[in-house]
């Protein structure tokens, strides 16, 4: 099973590339202080909005501080923002999907209309209107798009759940006497997992597009604190000057979201190829 | 028909409720209370003051009688006052701010219909081609390709560069002393920029969806049947599969409305427009709670009414809906 799936997806480019992609991110993030050339938050008022040089290869912004540099330890903050907002996602998905699957009845029509509910939100409007009351912060930031992005999960897992439950081997572990908690977690959890991991890794691409998105607006990761939203945002105030503001941290968004959502599609195509 | 109608109405009513329970919650987040900003940083408000203050938002009562007193006045449209220093009615503002946003949200989605549809029957028809490979590239960059970043691109090529489009406003300076057709001009070109973008984060997911959609019809039955009665594959294809391949893209449209809403925040801010998601950024900046509050109710109330519209459509494009 293992084996097939290993051979699956090393057959598939798109998900080896997607693949290398997260694990150079990785690599970047765990060695931030080491490979930028510079310290982030270095102003240099003699180099301020200096184009792409030997010195500077990404330029400079407008306190003079070194854009690629910023770039490095922006790809951290990305990768923890994607990793717990989507942690608290999955976590509250797991177990609302979970419950609403195994209960049904009651349980499972009160879940089902609060997620009916939380969709009729427009994303974006409620993670703002949260923001704008509990202060942004890199921290409240990851727990509001965590709290807005359940919802997804939560029906995967329950229609998982659904089929799973009726399933002789969870009879079996019934007539043995295990506890629902038990039948849940240890028995049924496991083998839902498959399209977990796949929602999740979407769901990192997800919510490193809103986090770029929110601190663009200013509304999220506050400087000095690099971010490649925070840093697209003196793109926009200098757009008619320094155009390697505007170009470089957007490339870093696409081809790190390009990179998750690639691997996450090749991680469920070689799970299950019937469903390609 | 109306008998559907009804039941869709009374499914909606529940949702209705748990949204302004949500809004509620959210108002309630606030550590201290909505008064202490208005006048913590005051200090000619006096401790009387303050208190009336809490009387008038109805502080001092117990939660569910401010939910209770909250909802009554919703029901009307009263949506309290504005911090800031208008103090005009929040209704008020959110309703002049409300057309334009509407209008570059329905503008948006013909243009998704127009260029998405046709690109999926296209890619479906002829799976495998380069135009279905080409089409699959652009749809992976689409998903992935944050449109705030796009806009500033095409801003400084369009906008800097070339200087052919305006990048800021719905209007020039001098709209007002533009004849008719030049100011009609005018407006196109600062509406051309952002439509566009609003426009491009729900192509790929549409054409996507129909380009699956199509294939799954193309395999049924009734169009081999079709087939092996000798129809010409153009009939085959624009008249028998295309008519049911559409159908679910009602619910999609439906289902897209939170996210063109939401994403006129962006756009808006950008662009600089005039609409309900600038003045929705601009509250938020100021700390403006109860046009926040306001935009956030009216957000996902225009949603499940999107999402009404679309049920119907879908019950009157296709009978089976209604009986079931």
């Amino acid at each position: 099973m293992m084996t097939d799936f290993l051979e699956r997806f090393f057959k598939n480019k798109m998900a080896v590339a997607g693949s290398i992609v997260v694990i150079l991110l990785f690599a970047v993030s765990l060695l931030a202080p080491w490979i930028a050339p510079y310290d982030p938050s270095t102003i240099d008022l003699k180099h301020v909005l200096a184009p792409p040089s030997f010195g500077h290869p990404l330029g400079t912004d407008q306190l003079g501080r070194d854009v690629l540099s910023r770039m490095i330890w922006g790809a951290r903050i990305s990768l923890k923002v994607g990793f717990v907002a989507t942690g608290i996602a999955m976590l509250i998905g797991t177990i609302l999907g979970a419950a609403s699957g195994y209960y049904g009845r009651w349980v499972d029509a009160t879940i089902m209309r609060f997620v009916d509910i939380m969709l009729c939100f427009p994303t974006f409007f409620l993670i703002l209107a949260v923001i704008a009351i509990l202060e942004p912060s890199i921290w409240n930031i990851m727990i509001v798009i965590g709290l807005t992005g359940w919802m997804g999960i939560t029906r995967l897992v329950r229609a998982d759940f659904i089929s799973l439950k009726e399933r002789d081997f969870v009879s079996a572990a019934r007539v043995i006497g295990a506890s629902d908690f038990r039948i849940i977690f240890v028995h049924i959890l496991p083998n839902a997992m498959a399209s977990v991991l796949v929602a999740t890794t979407l769901g990192i691409a997800g919510a490193i597009l809103t986090e770029s998105a929110l601190s663009f607006l200013g509304i999220g990761v506050q400087p000095p604190i690099p971010s490649w939203g925070n840093i697209l945002t003196a793109g926009k105030d200098n757009i008619d000057i320094a155009w390697w503001l505007s170009l470089y941290p957007g490339l870093a968004i696409l081809i790190t979201v390009l990179g998750y959502n690639l691997l996450g599609e090749g991680i469920r195509d070689s799970l299950d190829p019937r469903l390609r | 028909m109306l008998q559907y109608i009804f039941k869709r109405l009374i499914f909606m009513l529940p949702l209705l409720i748990g949204i302004t329970i949500i809004c509620f919650t959210v108002m309630h987040l606030a550590p201290g209370s909505p008064t202490d900003l208005q006048t913590q940083m005051n200090p000619r408000v006096s401790a009387e003051a303050k208190e009336r203050l809490r009387t008038m938002y109805e502080l001092d009562k117990p939660l569910h009688q401010q939910y209770w007193s909250w909802v009554k006045k919703l029901a009307v449209l009263d949506l309290g006052k504005s911090f800031s220093s208008d103090h005009r009615p929040v209704a008020d503002k959110i309703l002049e701010r409300l057309p334009i946003t509407i209008l570059l949200n329905i503008l948006s989605m013909l243009l998704i219909l127009l260029i998405a549809i046709p690109i999926g029957i296209l890619s479906a028809v002829h799976q495998d081609s380069p135009f279905d490979k080409i089409t699959s590239v652009f749809v992976f960059v689409g998903f992935a390709i944050p449109t705030f970043w796009l806009a500033l691109l095409l801003m400084i090529f369009f906008g800097v560069n070339l200087s052919w489009l305006p990048i800021s406003g719905i209007r020039s300076l001098n709209y007002e002393y533009l004849p008719a057709g030049a100011a009609f001009w005018d407006l196109i070109k600062h509406l051309i920029l952002p439509v566009l973008l609003s426009a491009f984060g729900g192509l790929a997911g549409l054409s996507r969806y129909m380009r699956s959609n199509m294939l799954e019809v193309i395999r049924q039955d009734y169009i081999m049947t079709a087939r092996a009665k000798g129809l010409s594959e153009r009939v085959v294809i624009y008249k028998h599969a295309l008519r049911n391949a559409l159908l679910p893209v009602i619910t999609i449209l439906g289902l897209s409305i939170p996210g063109l809403i939401g994403g006129s925040v962006i756009f808006e801010t950008i662009f600089a427009i005039p609409g309900m998601g600038q003045l929705f950024y601009m509250s938020v900046m100021a700390r403006d709670y109860p046009v926040v509050m306001g935009i956030l109710f009216i957000g996902a109330a225009l949603t499940l009414l999107g999402n009404l519209i679309a049920d119907v459509s879908y019950a009157v494009a296709d009978p089976r809906i209604r009986v079931s």
